[in-house]
């Protein structure tokens, strides 16, 4: 299997995909995968070319029969989720497909229709390959889109002979994050030294403790507030986390994406070179090591 | 009158523009929607107090009237029922709280109980009387809406209410800005930021939201949003520079309104525009 790694960060905006598009132009064999799916951007970075599409159906919608329907109104008082209106119209956003109102209609005027609910691509880079994803306006499937686009990616690794896939992921700790780090050998945690950056961190070292999965730290625009850069790297070092990188803020990673570059293609200079430090320590990494020694 | 601040992309400034509204405003009630990562209150300070928990319902099977017939299995849509040997067992993280499970039980084997997923906390500002409500996850749990629509029946309708929501355009989302009279959407200029700006902005218009845009950092990036909104005619609500004194008042949890008292009346006429915009001056 290949070694799988993901960024994430708690809090948004921090820098997840710069820094993820950065490794992916650092790396030797890469594949990358675009789990943030609602706000997938690192496309705009790697301007991938799309090879293949696959379409996401999520869970079912809930359809009314109005030939079949007597309007009886079953229906809206057993569906849990409100989806349901009183005249009777389904909230397709607001249905989670569970199959309650099918099952319970005296009429048998529900039947609970395939719902397509996104896309996933597969695609080529000037870095490697790239599966990345678009989740349909609304769509509340967020969790599987991102099982999915894990699935697709690690079945493309291992087809072109590629052991190592970087995950850009969601922000926030919630399904889509969940489904983001499951079963990974790293996560990449990208912080920021503000209270809101602090106790995100707080917040994600907790999911990635509750699943057990090794995770590291960076901390961005660390010159923001030095006092909370300390604060990070003294409250890392009592929860035995590695703090990986401290990067200043620049105007470098927003000047790279205006040109569609990563900032290790965009200077070789102190901003790319600390980047490139950070990724050399990441791959030094026990968990992500190809051969670990067993004792 | 409801005002959602929403985003699409991450770390725009949603909490920076709520926090800072309300106290420009005052008096107002902030409901803290982004339940994965509730941030309003590292700005206000504000002891907060538990409400109550937000709980989904979970099936509880009675192994011994269960004859192990798998019509519960068969029917959970959310796979969070699995037959073991001599037993069922239950994932409680995948279940939804739909209720098809001890709906199609023979025996009568299912009865359900609660299980918390988060909570709902609440505080009161001596000063300005803004009211927060935050809704926060529990570490580990999936599901966001069900905390985010039990924020929402605290909703005070006589009051001015400023919705901050989860990042996004997924069902949290939704389930947060549902309802609302009008949206902020608070974006960067730079690609990204546009980028989620223009999904964003195809949610709001199938929600047929009143919206429009504020420009956070605006001097960073380059022309595209100004001339993105220009060309879409949506409006421009506030632009709020790249200031190296607001990024630290933010990083230290100073709402920039309390040292910059300026910003105030910048907000209040925001909010001014923004009722006329939303039909509701």
């Amino acid at each position: 299997m290949p070694k799988q790694i993901t960024v994430i960060s708690g809090k948004g905006g921090t820098g997840k995909t710069t820094l993820t598009a950065a490794f992916a132009s650092l790396a030797n064999k890469v594949l990358i995968a675009d789990c943030d799916v609602d706000a997938a951007d690192i496309h705009l970075i790697l301007d991938p070319i799309s090879t293949s599409k696959l379409d996401f159906y999520g869970m079912e919608v809930a359809s009314i029969n109005e030939d079949k329907c007597s309007a009886c109104g079953l229906c809206v008082e057993r569906c849990r989720f409100a989806a349901i209106s009183k005249e009777l119209v389904i909230d397709a956003h607001i249905c989670e497909g569970c199959g309650v109102c099918s099952l319970i209609c005296p009429e048998n005027a529900i039947i609970m229709k395939e719902h397509k609910a996104g896309e996933i691509f597969r695609s080529a880079t000037r870095f490697g390959p790239l599966v990345h994803a678009r989740l349909g306006i609304g769509e509340e499937t967020g969790g599987k889109l991102v099982s999915m686009v894990r699935k697709v990616s690690s079945e493309m690794a291992i087809e072109n002979d590629i052991d190592l896939i970087i995950i850009d992921g969601p922000p926030g700790t919630g399904c889509s994050v969940i489904a983001s780090i499951s079963g990974v050998d790293l996560v990449f945690i990208v912080t920021e030294p503000s209270v809101s950056g602090i106790h995100d961190l707080e917040r994600v070292l907790e999911v990635t403790a509750h699943f057990g999965i090794k995770a590291v730290v960076c901390i961005n625009k660390c010159n923001i507030n030095e006092e909370k850069t300390s604060d990070i790297e003294e409250f890392c070092k009592i929860k035995g986390i590695d703090v990986v990188g401290k990067l200043p803020l620049s105007d470098i990673p927003i000047k790279a994406m205006l040109g569609s570059q990563t900032v290790i293609e965009y200077e070789d200079g102190i901003f790319s070179g600390a980047v490139g430090d950070m990724w050399r320590k990441i791959m030094a990494c026990g968990t992500l090591m190809k051969n670990e020694t067993k004792f | 009158m409801r005002i959602a601040v929403a985003s699409g992309k991450g770390g725009t400034g949603k909490t920076t523009v709520s926090i800072n509204l309300a106290l420009s405003l005052g008096n107002v009630q902030l409901l803290d929607c982004d339940v994965e990562e509730p941030n309003c209150n590292l700005f206000l300070n504000h002891e907060l107090k538990k409400v109550r928990d937000v709980v989904v319902r979970v099936p509880f099977i009675s192994k011994d009237k269960c004859d192990l017939c798998m019509k519960c299995v068969d029917i959970c849509r959310f796979n969070a029922l699995v037959k073991l040997p001599k037993s069922l067992m239950l994932f409680p993280k995948l279940c939804h709280g739909c209720g098809a499970c001890s709906i199609v039980c023979p025996q009568g084997a299912i009865n359900e109980k609660c299980r918390s997923i988060g909570t709902i906390e609440r505080s009161v500002s001596k000063n300005c009387g803004t009211e927060l409500y935050q809704g926060q996850l529990n570490i580990g749990e999936p599901m966001a809406s069900p905390i985010i629509h039990a924020l929402k029946t605290h909703i005070d309708d006589t009051r001015t209410v400023i919705i901050d929501s989860p990042p996004g355009t997924a069902c949290p989302v939704i389930s947060a800005i549902t309802g609302a009279d009008y949206c902020v959407l608070v974006t960067e200029p730079t690609p990204f930021g546009l980028h989620d700006l223009s999904l964003a902005l195809e949610l709001v218009k199938e929600m047929r939201i009143p919206h429009g845009v504020v420009i956070n950092r605006c001097d960073l990036g380059d022309e595209r949003v100004d001339r993105y909104c220009a060309e879409n005619s949506i409006p421009v609500l506030m632009k709020i520079p790249n200031e190296m004194k607001i990024a630290e008042l933010y990083s230290q949890g100073i709402p920039f309104v309390l040292q910059m008292p300026h910003w105030k009346v910048n907000f209040v006429e925001m909010f001014r525009q923004l009722q006329e915009l939303a039909g509701r001056c």
